[in-house]
């Protein structure tokens, strides 16, 4: 018989191209490789930093020579040389972008080919976007409209300038520079980042967006971004990444804090897309990122929602310490591992104050070769009285050379408490699609269609323009608006 | 309409279909009745384009077009359905993408414009009325946590939806009640029309007081060892599949009224 196979059409839907994967050749201002304490100088220096930040940038990499790289992932790859990698390259400009007109049209040309424009005609209707480029911001868009409610929104090195005494008075209090080899090395090195405040009562009036871009070759890119939303505020901050197709793979390590008082609520979304490599795994980030949220206050609300579809290795936990009385922790995750990707995956709820209440919602996609992992951590302290967790880990196999792992871990130390977990491990079947194909579908929507009604409990956390690119990002076409 | 001409299929290797005769006509209604293992299902899965099934000779024909060489997508929007006998499962997918998603992929490829969501509403509630569905199967998981007869009911709206050139239902009776034997019958019968032509697998005559036949064929060992009009139905009801002599296997009581597998 001749029919294409519902298991051939699959894997020709599995091998579409990464389509962010071209590079943008640029002029640009390249410290060498490796790492030093005089590396970490020239970087605080080029930022005109003060000099509490170089020593805490000092103090952390001291830090971080003392320590090994983590090694109970379940993911594999070579050790990495840190010294081979560059740790600071900006796109060669002036005295940085004082306004659009500024910016090297290059750049414009590359955001916007990426879906991200910045152009004040073209911007994303209600969205402000802060645009990463390798090492530094390269704009921030309705800044002003922003200021006017009082919310400052700017690159990290802009905050530093602008206002150092916010960020020495949050900077590593959610994650300190110790926590972790990676976020070690953040501390002593980022360039840039995202920087967010939204000052009491205010409930920000669009959503902010960052968008990372890694450029150049042999770099790494090691931003920081923090968010502070006071009393009674609130934020949804979206994050996007992609990076052009190289044969080497580079490293991303961030760290994100956020920090929510009394009443506030920050929700955090990202649509993970950074270059996965190619079908044999030659090539594509590594993504060794630290993200933490504290509900540092009374009936403060978190919630991380995240898509997960590229990267080489994810290795990622955006955690919530719960300390706040009454607060609420959320963990929204898609993640997607084709080829040979691993992702390892999950979330910390870390139960400190009373009646605090927490969801997870994890749903893994393997496919090809992929590796999934869920790794999850729920910590209910002694006094946190009349604490809950609710969690519920799917894992989705596509074919069959992929694995999925779940290795939830549950400390209860407070009798009062409520903890539910639920699992599940499902395949798509050659039955489903047979039955699909049957009514007419190409296989290729048939997957489509079975992928996305299995993540969209957590795509209906997505701000609406993410859910689109978030859907159109694992193949699939946009439900209609009936069911 | 359609020719099957000296059809042989096996699966994992073990030959099912031996050399299987049929020709049907536009506007007719054929019964393939037969004992377990005889073929039927292997008939219909060969037809509709399951990989699982090998096709190792023979030739079928569909309005000129060899359709076995026809995808099997290619064949479901050039109007060819199949009812099956145990509809699939497909969760977090509602019932009502599905089918919008399968009726405009038919209709697109019959140069028919595609149902917004409005028109597809209108319609898909009326013929959910018409085989006795609730609404709110349009909002659940597409057959999960459906009942045999609600599973049954959902293959005859999806039947009716796509208004297939060449249906072909696959022991849709089994196991049902009364009732739903009635909403399965009458699906059918709505269906009926001098353009289409429809085969109706069973292993059951019962189903045939409701749905009368125009040719009635036995498949015994992969081959139809006799056709004949409606009577033939009843003989077999009446003296069991062992009469038709080259089996061995003999016909079952059917199960009790209500009972779903």
């Amino acid at each position: 018989m001749k029919t294409a196979t519902p298991a051939r059409q699959i894997d020709s839907f599995l091998e579409q191209e990464y389509s962010a994967g071209f590079e943008t050749l640029l002029e640009a201002d390249t410290l060498p490789k490796g790492l030093s304490e005089d590396v970490i100088r020239v970087i605080s220096a080029k930022k005109g930093e003060p000099d509490f930040l170089l020593q805490w940038r000092l103090e952390a990499y001291r830090h971080w020579l003392t320590m090994t790289p983590p090694h109970w992932a379940a993911v594999s790859f070579p050790e990495i040389d840190f010294q081979d990698i560059v740790y600071y390259s900006a796109p060669k400009k002036k005295d940085g972008p004082k306004s659009l007109d500024d910016v090297d049209p290059e750049l414009l040309k590359t955001f916007e080919k990426l879906g991200v424009p910045l152009h004040e005609r073209a911007r994303l209707a209600g969205v402000a976007v802060d645009a990463v480029f390798d090492s530094v911001s390269v704009a921030t868009t309705f800044q002003k409209e922003l200021g006017e409610h009082g919310i400052i929104f700017c690159s990290f090195s802009e905050a530093v300038k602008h206002h150092p005494e916010l960020v020495r008075q949050y900077l590593g209090t959610v994650v300190p520079p110790s926590d972790n080899f990676y976020a070690a090395l953040n501390s002593a090195v980022f360039s840039d980042g995202s920087f967010v405040f939204i000052p009491k009562g205010v409930k920000c009036p669009m959503e902010l967006s960052t968008y990372f871009r890694i450029n150049a070759r042999d770099t790494g890119q090691f931003e920081r971004t923090l968010i502070i939303a006071e009393e009674g505020a609130s934020v949804s901050y979206l994050e996007g990444c992609t990076a052009p197709m190289r044969d080497e793979n580079q490293l991303h390590a961030a760290v994100v804090e956020l920090i929510a008082l009394d009443d506030a609520k920050i929700k955090y979304s990202t649509v993970q897309n950074w270059y996965p490599g190619d079908k044999d795994g030659v090539g594509g980030i590594y993504n060794f990122v630290t993200k933490r949220g504290d509900c540092r206050g009374a009936r403060s609300h978190i919630s991380w929602t995240q898509v997960e579809t590229g990267s080489a290795i994810t290795w990622k936990y955006p955690s919530v310490i719960l300390r706040g009385d009454d607060s609420v922790g959320d963990f929204h995750s898609v993640a997607l591992s084709n080829h040979r990707q691993q992702a390892d995956t999950g979330t910390k709820m870390i139960h400190m104050g009373r009646n605090t209440r927490s969801t997870i919602l994890s749903k893994g996609i393997s496919a090809g070769h992929g590796s999934n992992t869920f790794r999850g951590l729920v910590r209910i302290a002694p006094r946190a009285e009349g604490a809950r967790n609710y969690t519920q880990c799917d894992s989705l196999l596509i074919g069959d050379q992929c694995a999925a792992h779940t290795f939830p871990t549950i400390e209860v130390r407070n009798p009062s408490a409520q903890v539910e977990h639920e699992a599940t491990t499902s395949r798509i079947g050659e039955d489903q699609l047979f039955y699909a194909m049957q009514r007419g579908l190409t296989a290729e929507d048939a997957v489509s269609m079975i992928v996305n009604g299995f993540c969209r409990e957590v795509f209906k956390e997505l701000p609406m323009e993410f859910a689109v690119e978030a859907q159109k990002l694992l193949g699939v076409s946009l439900e209609g608006s009936i069911g | 309409m359609l020719d099957i001409n000296n059809l042989q299929a096996s699966v994992e290797g073990k030959a099912i279909l031996k050399g299987l005769d049929l020709h049907v006509k536009a506007g007719e209604v054929h019964a393939i009745m037969g004992p377990n293992g005889s073929g039927k299902s292997t008939l219909s899965q060969v037809l509709a384009g399951r990989e699982a099934y090998s096709v190792d000779g023979g030739s079928v024909t569909w309005d000129g077009q060899d359709l076995l060489a026809m995808p099997i997508e290619e064949r479901a929007r050039a109007g060819l359905f199949l009812a099956f006998q145990y509809p699939v499962e497909i969760p977090g997918v509602s019932n009502a993408y599905f089918l919008k998603a399968a009726v405009n992929a038919v209709r697109k490829h019959r140069g028919l414009p595609e149902f917004d969501a409005m028109d597809f509403l209108t319609r898909v509630k009326a013929e959910m009325k018409a085989v006795g569905m609730k609404e709110e199967f349009l909002y659940r998981s597409v057959n999960e946590g459906f009942s045999g007869g609600e599973k049954k009911r959902n293959e005859v709206l999806q039947m009716a939806l796509l208004e297939p050139r060449l249906a072909i239902l696959d022991e849709t009776d089994s196991g049902l009640d009364i009732d739903a034997l009635k909403v399965v019958a009458d699906g059918v019968n709505r269906l009926r029309s001098p353009d289409r032509a429809l085969i109706v697998i069973t292993h059951y005559q019962r189903l045939l007081d409701y749905i009368v036949p125009d040719k009635v064929h036995v498949l015994s060992q992969g081959r139809i060892v006799r056709s004949g009009g409606r009577e033939l139905a009843l003989e077999l009801e009446e003296k069991g599949y062992g009469w038709i002599g080259d089996s061995g296997e003999v016909h079952h009581e059917p199960p009790a009224s209500g009972a779903t597998r």
